[in-house]
Parts: structure tokens; C-alpha cells; sequence
């Protein structure tokens, strides 16, 4: 790590990595495909290989921050610690995956430089809230995260993709001003915000609990609309107009993880998750959390369009991270960010083959999914590996996520996780079966709805099938060896570990 | 840079455009080109005044150099200096985005020596160091903005700004009852001097009432807003962005000279909450009717309403908070929300001039075809929106974070109400424009078709966004504050 300079430039060179590419896609003229692929590709390569100096220097134990000052007072922090370099390891690997499937998905469609442009703002701003170092940046890139998706739901621009993109909106936006209420509330009570390992809390004087209390309702309030909490969570299924990518990306990295994310760091790098427990937030935020995992299971089950089930089964899934965070004990803690990434390495491979679906065969129903498995083999196993291990079979990634979560509620004694886990996974088995075999069991019908038949010796487009078979196998890899060094159940036992100072 | 050389480009800030004006009078055929370049000389005099004052300081001179009472003196400080900075950088390109709008028209001719007195008297206005000057300027601009606002001639046009031109004489007159009382009963105009001389009393604060109405009045505030909407909806674009983004705020200014200044004493706490109140009343009423509006230049016309608003909630928490960082950090908030509403409300007005022009009506409900085939545009509507609802990065961002951190610490709870509720109609109203452009017309041609008009609508936009909102630290060591904020 020798060149002096190296760990203040690094966090802000990982945003720049890909809101530069961004900033130059939009004046890229349309017919311009290579131009485009190209800055597209260079970003996200770059982005990785970033990304990989940021995980050896971390694991070193070695402190990376960038700061810019905007007032006094007001610090852009970019600041990696164990738990940002899981979010941002996360999204960059999956950004480099989405973006081949895009190019791919959109090749022939209209708006494509608009389309890159606000694709590769809505990765930097995703990277910039897990780099966030304090509560003001963290706010800054969740609303530029805001903004930059907005233009990808509603990119199709069909009166449904309008409709949708204007729900998105009103929700995000007004847990947005919430969350700067909440933030401008505890910045006025304690100064500036600092995300630190263990919390910045604990000290207050017991008279300010009850505005504590508050604040971290409002806190939950804004992140919650993100992070898909159940009441706030209308806006998730109406936002699947849009194309498949942006679902992906919404769904396993962007924004829905945003939210979960900014829970996971309010509870334990600013509250502290012994202090949270102490002031009675934790049992709070498990029952909200309990609450969505059931209510999602169930509205999926009575789903028929792919698309929203998996929209649900995504409501149901990101509170698993909520609720891994509500119990205290540093099991439970990985268990819960494990699944960051769990969840999002299977959930943007049912997004793919969806994805693959609708284009491919023109199959938008899980009633017109029969006999899919005989014509697309291998997006077929691509899903049934994702959707498998949502239910938690091993030795798929999931299993290892609800066997941590599990373990860490008997480890705190609050029984009731099982339970919880297990009317889920029931719940998950009754949603994600019936597809499977409807899929591989059942004839195929005459004649697919819309059949688009790509050149070539493969089933679809090679763009479009490589992806979900790669995150495939990476829902499989991180299963079958996770205890290897530097697998997410590595990382995130290194995450709790420093957060509980152990 | 020298403490003369600074003196010299305060006259010339003034003198120039004044000249410029003559110029392009007497000779109509090279309105445009004379225009052009007294535009440039001005602004470069106005931000040479801005930078001076952040490096040297405050600074006074008096041309002439007869003295007070007998001549006249001109003061740069940091308030003024940043306005000023903020104006001429607006004014410049708007200038630029003129010489594509009017072309060689026939508009064109009496386009540019109005537009050279109002940037005159504007800057005159900044650096005026008495209270009758002001007077002066606060006419001088109040008349050239109404005349370039009827520059259109249509009926509507000439009706709105007829009675912009007798509500801004109403005001004038009333602000001048009030130094004719300031006068009698201290016997000075300077505000140097009068600061020396002011007391606490029945004269004083009679005097503050009558200027502040007066001022109200032209800086439309709540409810004394109804001539703003049909006179800036209806003036030309350039006009438009000059009338919302500047003059306006010259009223302002003098409102917050007087009371955080001159009369600091006299004021009290039951009447900055009365300014709040209405300020509140400004941006929920303004934002709302904003949302409503139908035409993309009547809903920023509102929008400013609102902004305007903004401001005045700061009054009743600068009242509140004790002399320290707390304050001077809400005192920056305030110039920066001027600054940042200067600058996007001018890049909005001049990109929706670009979509009327092109679409050929300002409808919001039919401008999606245009948005999208003119993305540089859309692009500064959208930037100089997230600026106007307060979105970071944004000076309208930084801005509200430290309005509300202030109403916290002063336990003001109410006045975070009324953010909030603005800033979810703002995006409300923001948000209803931007959706038209993702419609289903075809994919534009390239990012930019019309550079001159174009490019001065993004860059303002952008200064609201990138650089007021990134870096708006210098902000606080031009306005004199060593800002350890904690």
C-alpha cells in the first residue's frame, strides 16, 4: 500500500469510478454503442479492481477516509470499515454483472445513453452510502440514490412505467424528508454524526433518551420506505414496470438494500446495538421486522405475475437483515449481514431469469411458466438454484444466512425467531415450489405467448444468460465454502466481531 | 489585488453598464454587440468586487471625494459582495442566453439599454452606503424591471406590468416616508453614521414598519405577493430569470440590511415571528399554487413566492439565538439560500424560456415532447429543481439543514413543519415537470442543440448545485465568520 495519499483518495476514487463514466454516458451520442459499452465496461472494471485494493488494505486493518469539507461543520465523509466494504464489494460485483445483462436487455431500445447515465449515478450513489462515514453524507447519497432511480423506473415511459415511477417517488421522498428530520434532529443534539464501530450514543445523559426514542423512530421511518418495511413497502411491487435490470438492481443492490443498510448502521454504528437494546428499540424493530417477513410470504403466495412475487418475496427476504439486527448477539449479527449479500446474489438471479423470461418467451405469469425448464434449461436452473435457496435448502447461500439467524435467537434465548423462520420458510417453500414445478414438471404449451428466437447455439442471448448463471453459481459457491477466507460469512463474522468489540 | 484597484471596480461595476446603456441607446444597430460587452466588463467588475472583499475585507470609498453628507459613499461588505457575485454571474448569463433569444430582432434594440440600466441600478443598489441612494436605485430598478418586463407587448404582459410598475411605486414611496422619518429624528442618511445615532423608540420603530412594508411589498412577501406571478409568468425568459432571480432579492437584501443591521435594536421578537409567520404562509401558499399552476413559467413565478418565503422564516430564529457560531452559521444559511434561489431560479426560468420557445407554449401538461428532445435543457430544469426543493447536493440542501438545526437548537419545533411541508410540495410540483420528459417520443438527437441558450441555463443550474452545494465553505469567510460551526 506504499503511495502516501492512497488511503484519503481511495473511497472518493470508488465513487468518482463510476459517476464520472455516468456523467460522460449522458452526452454520449445514441447510435454510439461501442462508445458507450466501452465507458460502461471501464467504470465497472475499474470499480472492481478499486474495490479489491479496499478489501486487502481493510482486512489489514489499515483506515481509508476521504473528506471534504462543504461548510464548517459539514463533512463529506467517505470512509471505509469492514461493514461498508461488504456493501460495496456487494454492489460492485453485481453492477458489473447487471451492466452486461443490461447491454444485452436494452440493445435495440430506445434512450439508451439516458438510460447508462442515471444506471451508472444510481451505482455511485449506492457506493457512496456504504462508504458514508458519517449521518450527513450517508443522507446526501440516499437522496442523490433517490434521483437517480427515479429516471430508471419510469424509463420505459408507458403510462403504467409513469404511474409507477410517480408512487416511487412519493414514498422515497417523503421518508427522505423524514430522514432529514431525524438526522438534522440528532446532529442539533450531539453534534456531527460519526459512524463509529460500537456507537457514538451510549454516553447521553438519561434525559435525552426520550428524544433519542424519537429520533430513532424517524430514523426507521425514512429508512424504512426504502428498505420496503411493512407498512411502508406500497411503493416496491408498483415500481416492477420497470425493465429487468433496474429490478435487479433495485431489488438485490440499490435501494432496497440502501434501506436495510442505513438500519444496520444506525442501530449499530451510531446508536449502538447494547444501547439500542437498553432503550427498548431493538424489540421495536424485530416486531416490525417479524411482521414483514410474514406479510410479505403471504402476499407473495397470491401473486400470479413473477415479477410482483418476487417484488414480494424481496419485502419478505430484506427484513431477514432488520431482524438479524434487532436481536442482540454477535450470531444473530452475522446472520443478518450475511444476508446483505445473500439475498442479494439470489434475488438478482430470479430478477435475471425473469428478466430472461419476458424477453426470451414472453412470459410474464407463473401460470405460463409450464414446461419452461424444457425450453430454457439453463436459465430454468439458474432459478431454481436462486429460488432454493431462498427457501433455505442446503447447500445453497440462504441456508447459511437463516441457520446464523436462527442460531442467533436461540443464542440470545428469543424463541420466537424460530418461529418466525419457520412460517417463513414454509411461506417461501408454498411460493417458489408451485414455480419450480410448473417449470420442469409440466408440458410445454404449443406456443410460448411472444417467442423471440436469438442466433446461435444457446437459449437466449448470450448476454442475457450469462449473468443469472454466474450469480448462480455464486449463491452456490458462497454455500458450499462458507468458511472460506473472504466469503460473506467471513466478512460479516469479522464485522460483528469489531462490533462487539470482541 | 490592491485597495484601489478594489475602489476602482466598485465605480466600475456601476459605470459600466450606465455607459453601456448610452451606448446601445445612441447606437440601436450594435445594441446586441455593445450590450454584449458591457456585460462582460460589468460582471468582471462585479466579481472583482467580490473577490476583493474575500480577500482584503469590507471596504468604503467615496468618489469624489467630497465626504458624508455632501458626496456620495459606496460600501462593499461581505452580505453585499455576495449578492453582488451571485447577480452578476446570473446577469452575465442571462446576457449570453439574450443574445441567442432576442437575436438581432426588433426587440433587441430596446432590450439591452433597459437591461443595462436594471444590472446598473442593481449593482448600485448592493453598494449604496445611505439610506437615500437606495431609495434611488430601489426606483431606478423597480422602473427598468417593469419596462423589460413588457417588453413583449402583449396585453397580458402590459397589464401585469403596469401594475408591477404602480405596486413598486407604492413600495418605493412608502420605504421613503420611512427614511423622511429616519431623517427627521436622527438627521443622517449614512448608515455608518446612523448606526452611531440610532435609539430604541416610538420614531425608529415606526420607521422600520413603514421601510419593512414597503420592502415587503416589492419583495413580494406573503401577502403582498399577487403582482408577481402574471408580471414574471409573462415577461420575456431572459426578463423573467433577472426579475425572480435578482431583482426580488435586492428588496430582500435591504429588509435583512435594516434588521439585522441598522436596527438591530429596535427589533423584537414578536415581530420577527410576525415575518416567519408570513414567510411560512409564503412558502406553503406559494408552493402550492405552484403545484397548481399550469404553465411551466407561472409555476416558477410561484415557486419564487415560495423561496422568498424561505428567507424570511430565518428572521424569527436569527432573533431567537445568541450571538456565536450557532447564529453566524444561520446567518450564512440565509445568504446561502439567496445565493443558491439566485442561481437556480435563473437557470430554471432561462431553460423553461427554451421550452416555450421550442414548443411553442409553455403547457406543462404538453411539454414532453420538447423535454425530451432538448436533454441539456431538461438536464438544467432538473438541476436548478433539486436546487429549488432543497435535494443535495444542493445550496438550498445546506441551506435547510442548517434552517432546521436552528429551529431545533431554538426550540422552534413549528418552523420544521413548515420545511418540510414545502420541500415535499416543491418536489411535488418539481417532479410533476420532470416526469413529462420520460415519456414515450423519440430518443434525442445529441445533448446539446442550442449552446449560447442552453449552456447558461445548465452552468447557472450547476453553480446552484455543484458548487453552493459542495462548497459552500468560502461562503462563511467572505461573510467575515471563522465558522468552527461545532
Amino acid at each position: 500500500m506504499g503511495a502516501p495519499g492512497l488511503s484519503t483518495l481511495l473511497p472518493g476514487a470508488i465513487v468518482l469510478s463510476s459517476l464520472l463514466p455516468g456523467v460522460l454516458i449522458f452526452l454520449v451520442k445514441e447510435e454510439s454503442h461501442v462508445l458507450r459499452g466501452v465507458l460502461n465496461m471501464f467504470g465497472a472494471i475499474l470499480k472492481l479492481i478499486l474495490v479489491g485494493v479496499l478489501i486487502w488494505g481493510v482486512w489489514l486493518g489499515q483506515g481509508f477516509e476521504t473528506r471534504i469539507t462543504i461548510a464548517p461543520g459539514l463533512d463529506l465523509v467517505l470512509n471505509a470499515d469492514a461493514l461498508s466494504v461488504l456493501f460495496v464489494t456487494l454492489s460492485t460485483v453485481l453492477w458489473l454483472i447487471t451492466t452486461i445483462y443490461a447491454i444485452g436487455y436494452l440493445e435495440h431500445s430506445p434512450n439508451r445513453s439516458r438510460f447508462f447515465g442515471f444506471f451508472s449515478l444510481c451505482v455511485s450513489a449506492t457506493v457512496g452510502i456504504a462508504l458514508a462515514g458519517n449521518l450527513l453524507t450517508f443522507v446526501i447519497f440516499y437522496e442523490i440514490l433517490t434521483l437517480a432511480t427515479y429516471p430508471l423506473v419510469a424509463h420505459r415511459g408507458t403510462p403504467d412505467a409513469t404511474r409507477g415511477g410517480r408512487i416511487y417517488l412519493a414514498y422515497t421522498m417523503s421518508g427522505g424528508i423524514v430522514l432529514l428530520i431525524g438526522a438534522v434532529w440528532l446532529r442539533a443534539l450531539t453534534g456531527p454524526v460519526d459512524f463509529v464501530e460500537g456507537g457514538v450514543l451510549a454516553g447521553m445523559p438519561a434525559s435525552a433518551h426520550g428524544q433519542l426514542v424519537a429520533i430513532f423512530a424517524l430514523l426507521m421511518l425514512g429508512l424504512g420506505v426504502k428498505a420496503a418495511l411493512v407498512p411502508l413497502h406500497g411503493w416496491l411491487p408498483q415500481s416492477m414496470v420497470a425493465p429487468a435490470p433496474v429490478s435487479s438492481l433495485l431489488h438485490a443492490v440499490a435501494v432496497v438494500k440502501a434501506g436495510a443498510f442505513g438500519i444496520v448502521r444506525v442501530v449499530y454504528d451510531v446508536y449502538g446495538v447494547e444501547f439500542a437494546a437498553q432503550l427498548g428499540l431493538l424489540a421495536m424493530l424485530g416486531a416490525l421486522a417479524s411482521f414483514t417477513i410474514v406479510y410479505g410470504s403471504v402476499m407473495a403466495l397470491t401473486q400470479d405475475g413473477l415479477k410482483k412475487r418476487l417484488a414480494y418475496s424481496t419485502v419478505s427476504q430484506v427484513s431477514y437483515i432488520a431482524l438479524g439486527t434487532s436481536i442482540l448477539g454477535p450470531v444473530a449479527t452475522i446472520g443478518g449481514m450475511v444476508h446483505l449479500v445473500h439475498q442479494g446474489i439470489m434475488k438478482i438471479t430470479l430478477f435475471f431469469c425473469a428478466g430472461n423470461y419476458a424477453e426470451t418467451l414472453g412470459v410474464h405469469r407463473v401460470s405460463q411458466m409450464d414446461g419452461v425448464g424444457r425450453r430454457m434449461p439453463w436459465t430454468t436452473l439458474a432459478f431454481s438454484v436462486g429460488a432454493l435457496g431462498m427457501i433455505g435448502i442446503p447447500p445453497i447461500a440462504g441456508f447459511v444466512s437463516k441457520w446464523y439467524l436462527g442460531l442467533g435467537g436461540v443464542e440470545a434465548e428469543q424463541y420466537w425467531v424460530l418461529v418466525v423462520l419457520a412460517a417463513s420458510t414454509l411461506l417461501n417453500a408454498g411460493y417458489f415450489l408451485p414455480i419450480l414445478y410448473r417449470a420442469w414438471f409440466r408440458p410445454p404449451p404449443p406456443k410460448w405467448p411472444k417467442e423471440h428466437v436469438f442466433p446461435g447455439r444457446f437459449e437466449t442471448m448470450g448476454a442475457l444468460l450469462w449473468p443469472p448463471v454466474i450469480t448462480a453459481l455464486l449463491c452456490l459457491v458462497a454455500g458450499i465454502l462458507a468458511a472460506a477466507p473472504f466469503s460473506p460469512l467471513e466478512w460479516a463474522t469479522l464485522i460483528a466481531q469489531r462490533e462487539y468489540g470482541l | 489585488m490592491t485597495e484601489a484597484l478594489a475602489g476602482d471596480l466598485i465605480v466600475a461595476a456601476i459605470v459600466a453598464p450606465l455607459l453601456g446603456a448610452l451606448l446601445a441607446t445612441a447606437l440601436p444597430g450594435a445594441a446586441r454587440g455593445l450590450g454584449m460587452a458591457a456585460a462582460l466588463v460589468t460582471a468582471m467588475a462585479g466579481g472583482g468586487v467580490t473577490a476583493g472583499v474575500f480577500a482584503l475585507g469590507p471596504m468604503r470609498i467615496e468618489p469624489g471625494g467630497w465626504g458624508v453628507p455632501l458626496g456620495i459613499a459606496l460600501e462593499a461588505n461581505g452580505l453585499s459582495a455576495a449578492l453582488l457575485g451571485m447577480a452578476n454571474l446570473v446577469a452575465l448569463g442571462t446576457s449570453v442566453y439574450a443574445t441567442s433569444y432576442f437575436g438581432r430582432a426588433d426587440k433587441a434594440p430596446h432590450f439591452w439599454p433597459l437591461w443595462l440600466m436594471l444590472w446598473a441600478s442593481l449593482n448600485g443598489l448592493f453598494l449604496a452606503a445611505d439610506l437615500f441612494n437606495l431609495y434611488v436605485t430601489l426606483e431606478l430598478l423597480g422602473l427598468s424591471a417593469a419596462a423589460l418586463g413588457a417588453l413583449t407587448g402583449s396585453r397580458e404582459a402590459v397589464a401585469a406590468n403596469l401594475r408591477y410598475l404602480l405596486v413598486g411605486l407604492l413600495g418605493s414611496i412608502t420605504y421613503l416616508l420611512g427614511v423622511a422619518l429616519i431623517y427627521t429624528g436622527f438627521g443622517a442618511l449614512d448608515m455608518a453614521e446612523l448606526s452611531q445615532r440610532m435609539a430604541p423608540g416610538p420614531l425608529a420603530a415606526s420607521a422600520l414598519v413603514l421601510m419593512t412594508a414597503g420592502l415587503a411589498l416589492k419583495a413580494a412577501l406573503f401577502p403582498l405577493h399577487f403582482w408577481l406571478p402574471p408580471a414574471h409568468a409573462n415577461a420575456p425568459a431572459p426578463v423573467s430569470a433577472a426579475l425572480s432571480a435578482l431583482v426580488v432579492k435586492a428588496a430582500f437584501y435591504l429588509v435583512l440590511v435594516l434588521w439585522t443591521g441598522l436596527f438591530a435594536s429596535v427589533v423584537t421578537a414578536a415581530a420577527a415571528n410576525l415575518l416567519g409567520l408570513l414567510g411560512a404562509a409564503a412558502v406553503i401558499w406559494g408552493s402550492w399554487r405552484a403545484l397548481r399552476a399550469e404553465r411551466l413559467k407561472l409555476m416558477a413565478a410561484y415557486s419564487t413566492v415560495a423561496q422568498i418565503g424561505y428567507l424570511f422564516l430565518f428572521f424569527p430564529l436569527l432573533v431567537a439565538m445568541p450571538a456565536g457560531p450557532g447564529r453566524d452559521n444561520l446567518f450564512v444559511a440565509l445568504v446561502l439560500m439567496a445565493l443558491s434561489h439566485g442561481f437556480a431560479k435563473a437557470g430554471f426560468f432561462l431553460a423553461a424560456g427554451l421550452v416555450q420557445k421550442h414548443a411553442g407554449n409553455d403547457r406543462i401538461a404538453e411539454l414532453g415532447g420538447t423535454a425530451q428532445r432538448l436533454p441539456a435543457t431538461t438536464f438544467a430544469i432538473a438541476l436548478a429543481g433539486s436546487a429549488l426543493v432543497g435535494l443535495p447536493p444542493s445550496g438550498g440542501f445546506i441551506g435547510k439543514w442548517l434552517l432546521m438545526q436552528g429551529a431545533v437548537e431554538t426550540a422552534q419545533w413549528w418552523w420544521i413543519a413548515v420545511v418540510a411541508a414545502g420541500t415535499g410540495l416543491a418536489a411535488a410540483y418539481v417532479f410533476r415537470v420532470l416526469g413529462q420528459a420520460f415519456g414515450l417520443e423519440p430518443t434525442p438527437i445529441r445533448f446539446v442543440t442550442d449552446a449560447r441558450a442552453e449552456l447558461p441555463a445548465l452552468l447557472l443550474s450547476l453553480v446552484s448545485v455543484g458548487v453552493l452545494g459542495l462548497a459552500s465553505g468560502p461562503l462563511w469567510v467572505l461573510l467575515g465568520f471563522d465558522g468552527d460551526a461545532g
